[in-house]
Protein backbone atom coordinates (compact mmCIF):
# COMPACT_ATOMS: atom_id res chain seq x y z
CA UNK A 1 0.00 0.00 0.00
CA UNK A 2 1.38 3.36 -0.95
CA UNK A 3 0.60 6.02 1.59
CA UNK A 4 0.06 9.55 0.43
CA UNK A 5 3.12 11.52 1.33
CA UNK A 6 2.69 14.67 3.34
CA UNK A 7 3.81 17.88 1.74
CA UNK A 8 7.39 18.78 2.38
CA UNK A 9 9.96 21.21 0.99
CA UNK A 10 13.03 19.01 1.20
CA UNK A 11 14.10 15.50 2.06
CA UNK A 12 17.04 13.87 3.83
CA UNK A 13 17.83 10.16 3.75
CA UNK A 14 19.71 8.97 6.83
CA UNK A 15 19.26 5.27 6.09
CA UNK A 16 22.07 3.15 7.50
CA UNK A 17 23.38 5.91 9.75
CA UNK A 18 23.77 5.32 13.46
CA UNK A 19 23.59 7.64 16.47
CA UNK A 20 24.22 10.57 16.48
CA UNK A 21 24.50 11.02 12.69
CA UNK A 22 20.74 11.28 11.88
CA UNK A 23 20.39 14.18 14.32
CA UNK A 24 23.60 15.92 13.17
CA UNK A 25 22.71 15.59 9.47
CA UNK A 26 19.14 16.76 10.12
CA UNK A 27 20.41 19.78 12.04
CA UNK A 28 22.82 20.71 9.25
CA UNK A 29 20.15 20.26 6.59
CA UNK A 30 17.42 22.23 8.34
CA UNK A 31 19.85 25.11 8.94
CA UNK A 32 19.87 25.65 5.17
CA UNK A 33 16.06 25.87 4.97
CA UNK A 34 13.60 28.72 5.66
CA UNK A 35 11.45 29.05 8.77
CA UNK A 36 8.16 27.19 8.33
CA UNK A 37 9.60 24.79 5.73
CA UNK A 38 9.00 21.09 6.29
CA UNK A 39 11.84 18.56 6.05
CA UNK A 40 11.14 14.88 5.50
CA UNK A 41 13.77 12.69 7.19
CA UNK A 42 14.12 8.97 6.58
CA UNK A 43 16.08 6.88 9.10
CA UNK A 44 16.70 3.24 9.91
CA UNK A 45 18.17 3.78 13.39
CA UNK A 46 15.47 2.85 15.95
CA UNK A 47 17.15 5.24 18.40
CA UNK A 48 16.03 8.11 16.16
CA UNK A 49 12.41 7.52 17.29
CA UNK A 50 13.25 8.96 20.70
CA UNK A 51 16.11 11.22 19.63
CA UNK A 52 14.18 13.16 16.99
CA UNK A 53 11.40 14.45 19.32
CA UNK A 54 14.02 15.18 22.02
CA UNK A 55 16.00 17.24 19.54
CA UNK A 56 13.05 19.10 17.98
CA UNK A 57 11.58 20.08 21.36
CA UNK A 58 14.96 21.34 22.57
CA UNK A 59 15.71 23.49 19.52
CA UNK A 60 12.19 24.70 18.81
CA UNK A 61 11.29 22.87 15.62
CA UNK A 62 7.96 21.09 15.29
CA UNK A 63 7.78 17.34 14.77
CA UNK A 64 4.67 17.38 12.62
CA UNK A 65 4.45 13.64 12.17
CA UNK A 66 6.49 10.50 12.60
CA UNK A 67 5.61 7.13 11.17
CA UNK A 68 7.01 3.79 10.11
CA UNK A 69 7.15 2.88 6.46
CA UNK A 70 8.25 -0.73 6.13
CA UNK A 71 11.59 -0.99 7.90
CA UNK A 72 12.14 2.77 7.84
CA UNK A 73 11.23 5.58 10.19
CA UNK A 74 9.96 8.79 8.62
CA UNK A 75 9.82 12.18 10.33
CA UNK A 76 8.26 15.42 9.13
CA UNK A 77 9.87 18.40 10.83
CA UNK A 78 8.73 22.01 10.45
CA UNK A 79 11.51 24.49 11.00
CA UNK A 80 10.86 26.83 13.92
CA UNK A 81 12.06 30.39 14.51
CA UNK B 1 12.03 25.14 23.50
CA UNK B 2 14.08 25.72 26.63
CA UNK B 3 16.63 28.38 27.45
CA UNK B 4 20.08 28.04 25.95
CA UNK B 5 22.17 25.47 27.83
CA UNK B 6 25.88 24.78 27.99
CA UNK B 7 28.08 21.74 28.50
CA UNK B 8 31.67 21.39 29.69
CA UNK B 9 33.54 18.13 29.04
CA UNK B 10 36.96 16.93 30.13
CA UNK B 11 38.32 14.35 27.67
CA UNK B 12 41.09 12.50 29.47
CA UNK B 13 41.32 9.17 27.65
CA UNK B 14 42.90 8.37 24.33
CA UNK B 15 41.77 4.89 23.32
CA UNK B 16 39.37 4.51 20.40
CA UNK B 17 36.43 3.41 22.56
CA UNK B 18 36.88 6.36 24.93
CA UNK B 19 37.44 8.81 22.07
CA UNK B 20 33.81 8.45 20.98
CA UNK B 21 31.79 9.72 23.98
CA UNK B 22 33.23 13.28 24.11
CA UNK B 23 32.78 13.85 20.37
CA UNK B 24 29.31 12.20 20.20
CA UNK B 25 27.99 14.20 23.14
CA UNK B 26 29.65 17.46 22.10
CA UNK B 27 28.42 17.34 18.51
CA UNK B 28 24.89 16.37 19.57
CA UNK B 29 24.77 19.05 22.28
CA UNK B 30 25.90 21.65 19.75
CA UNK B 31 23.17 20.42 17.39
CA UNK B 32 20.76 20.98 20.30
CA UNK B 33 21.87 24.62 20.42
CA UNK B 34 24.07 24.22 23.48
CA UNK B 35 27.38 26.03 23.95
CA UNK B 36 30.01 23.32 24.28
CA UNK B 37 33.65 23.29 25.27
CA UNK B 38 35.87 20.22 25.56
CA UNK B 39 39.09 20.32 27.55
CA UNK B 40 41.56 17.70 26.27
CA UNK B 41 44.05 16.61 28.88
CA UNK B 42 46.53 13.79 29.52
CA UNK B 43 45.80 10.83 27.19
CA UNK B 44 42.87 12.69 25.68
CA UNK B 45 45.11 15.41 24.24
CA UNK B 46 46.33 13.39 21.20
CA UNK B 47 42.69 13.37 19.99
CA UNK B 48 43.40 16.92 18.83
CA UNK B 49 46.26 15.84 16.58
CA UNK B 50 45.69 16.28 12.85
CA UNK B 51 45.57 12.51 12.39
CA UNK B 52 43.82 10.54 15.13
CA UNK B 53 45.66 7.28 15.81
CA UNK B 54 43.51 6.02 18.70
CA UNK B 55 43.46 2.26 19.21
CA UNK B 56 41.41 -0.13 21.29
CA UNK B 57 43.25 -1.47 24.31
CA UNK B 58 42.37 -4.58 26.32
CA UNK B 59 44.10 -3.04 29.35
CA UNK B 60 41.45 -1.92 31.81
CA UNK B 61 38.72 -3.62 29.78
CA UNK B 62 38.77 -7.13 31.26
CA UNK B 63 35.22 -7.86 30.03
CA UNK B 64 35.81 -6.51 26.53
CA UNK B 65 33.90 -8.67 24.04
CA UNK B 66 35.23 -9.21 20.55
CA UNK B 67 32.87 -9.02 17.59
CA UNK B 68 33.59 -10.36 14.15
CA UNK B 69 32.56 -7.86 11.47
CA UNK B 70 32.04 -10.52 8.80
CA UNK B 71 30.27 -13.85 8.30
CA UNK B 72 26.69 -14.92 9.08
CA UNK B 73 24.60 -12.83 11.48
CA UNK B 74 24.83 -15.33 14.37
CA UNK B 75 28.61 -15.42 13.95
CA UNK B 76 28.78 -11.60 14.00
CA UNK B 77 26.49 -11.44 17.03
CA UNK B 78 28.61 -13.77 19.11
CA UNK B 79 30.75 -12.24 21.85
CA UNK B 80 34.12 -13.93 21.58
CA UNK B 81 35.56 -14.40 25.03
CA UNK B 82 39.23 -13.49 24.81
CA UNK B 83 41.26 -14.68 27.80
CA UNK B 84 43.31 -11.88 29.37
CA UNK B 85 46.30 -14.13 28.86
CA UNK B 86 45.81 -13.68 25.12
CA UNK B 87 44.61 -10.08 24.93
CA UNK B 88 47.34 -8.73 27.18
CA UNK B 89 50.28 -10.73 25.95
CA UNK B 90 49.91 -11.54 22.28
CA UNK B 91 51.86 -9.01 20.17
CA UNK B 92 49.64 -7.20 17.67
CA UNK B 93 46.43 -7.89 19.57
CA UNK B 94 45.63 -4.18 19.83
CA UNK B 95 46.04 -3.70 16.11
CA UNK B 96 43.75 -6.63 15.32
CA UNK B 97 41.15 -5.58 17.91
CA UNK B 98 41.25 -2.00 16.59
CA UNK B 99 40.70 -3.01 12.99
CA UNK B 100 37.86 -5.37 13.94
CA UNK B 101 36.16 -2.64 15.99
CA UNK B 102 36.56 -0.04 13.24
CA UNK B 103 35.07 -2.47 10.72
CA UNK B 104 32.15 -3.28 13.03
CA UNK B 105 31.49 0.44 13.56
CA UNK B 106 31.51 1.03 9.82
CA UNK B 107 29.12 -1.89 9.22
CA UNK B 108 26.73 -0.43 11.78
CA UNK B 109 26.77 3.05 10.23
CA UNK B 110 28.72 4.64 13.08
CA UNK B 111 30.77 7.69 12.11
CA UNK B 112 34.53 7.64 12.57
CA UNK B 113 36.03 9.66 15.42
CA UNK B 114 37.55 12.02 12.85
CA UNK B 115 34.16 12.59 11.20
CA UNK B 116 32.58 13.37 14.56
CA UNK B 117 35.42 15.76 15.40
CA UNK B 118 34.92 17.52 12.04
CA UNK B 119 31.24 17.94 12.85
CA UNK B 120 32.08 19.32 16.29
CA UNK B 121 34.17 21.96 14.53
CA UNK B 122 31.40 22.75 12.04
CA UNK B 123 28.85 23.06 14.84
CA UNK B 124 31.00 25.47 16.83
CA UNK B 125 32.28 23.24 19.64
CA UNK B 126 35.30 24.88 21.26
CA UNK B 127 38.23 22.54 21.82
CA UNK B 128 40.87 23.40 24.37
CA UNK B 129 44.23 21.67 24.63
CA UNK B 130 45.90 21.35 28.02
CA UNK B 131 49.14 23.36 28.12
CA UNK B 132 50.62 21.28 30.94
CA UNK B 133 50.05 18.02 29.05
CA UNK B 134 51.68 19.55 25.96
CA UNK B 135 54.75 20.36 28.03
CA UNK B 136 54.86 16.91 29.68
CA UNK B 137 54.38 14.90 26.48
CA UNK B 138 56.32 17.30 24.27
CA UNK B 139 53.54 18.28 21.85
CA UNK B 140 53.72 21.42 19.71
CA UNK B 141 50.76 23.64 18.81
CA UNK B 142 51.17 22.98 15.10
CA UNK B 143 50.61 19.23 15.60
CA UNK B 144 46.97 19.99 16.43
CA UNK B 145 44.07 20.87 14.15
CA UNK B 146 43.38 24.56 13.51
CA UNK B 147 41.05 26.32 15.87
CA UNK B 148 42.27 24.60 19.03
CA UNK B 149 42.76 26.95 21.95
CA UNK B 150 45.43 26.21 24.51
CA UNK B 151 44.73 26.71 28.19
CA UNK B 152 44.88 25.34 31.69
CA UNK B 153 42.61 24.30 34.52
CA UNK B 154 41.36 27.83 35.14
CA UNK B 155 40.37 28.25 31.48
CA UNK B 156 38.16 25.17 31.75
CA UNK B 157 36.76 25.95 35.19
CA UNK B 158 35.81 29.49 34.24
CA UNK B 159 33.43 28.03 31.64
CA UNK B 160 32.45 24.93 33.64
CA UNK B 161 31.38 27.02 36.64
CA UNK B 162 28.35 28.25 34.73
CA UNK B 163 27.78 25.18 32.56
CA UNK B 164 24.55 23.21 32.95
CA UNK B 165 26.26 19.89 32.25
CA UNK B 166 29.79 18.95 33.32
CA UNK B 167 31.28 15.62 32.37
CA UNK B 168 34.61 13.97 33.06
CA UNK B 169 35.34 11.33 30.47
Amino acid sequence: MVKKMKEHNDELDCSGMNCPLPILKTKMKIDTMDNGDVLRVIATDPGACNDMPAWTSRVGHELVESCEEGDKFVFYIRKGE
Amino acid sequence: MGERKSMAIIASKGTLDWAYPPFILASTAAAMDMDVKIFFTFYGLPLLKKKIKAKVSPAGNPAMPMKMPFGPKAFQGFNWPIPNMVSNNVPGFETVATSLMKKTFKNKGVATVTELRDMCEQLGVEMIGCQMTMDVFGFERDEFIDGVNIGGAATFLEFAADADIQLFI
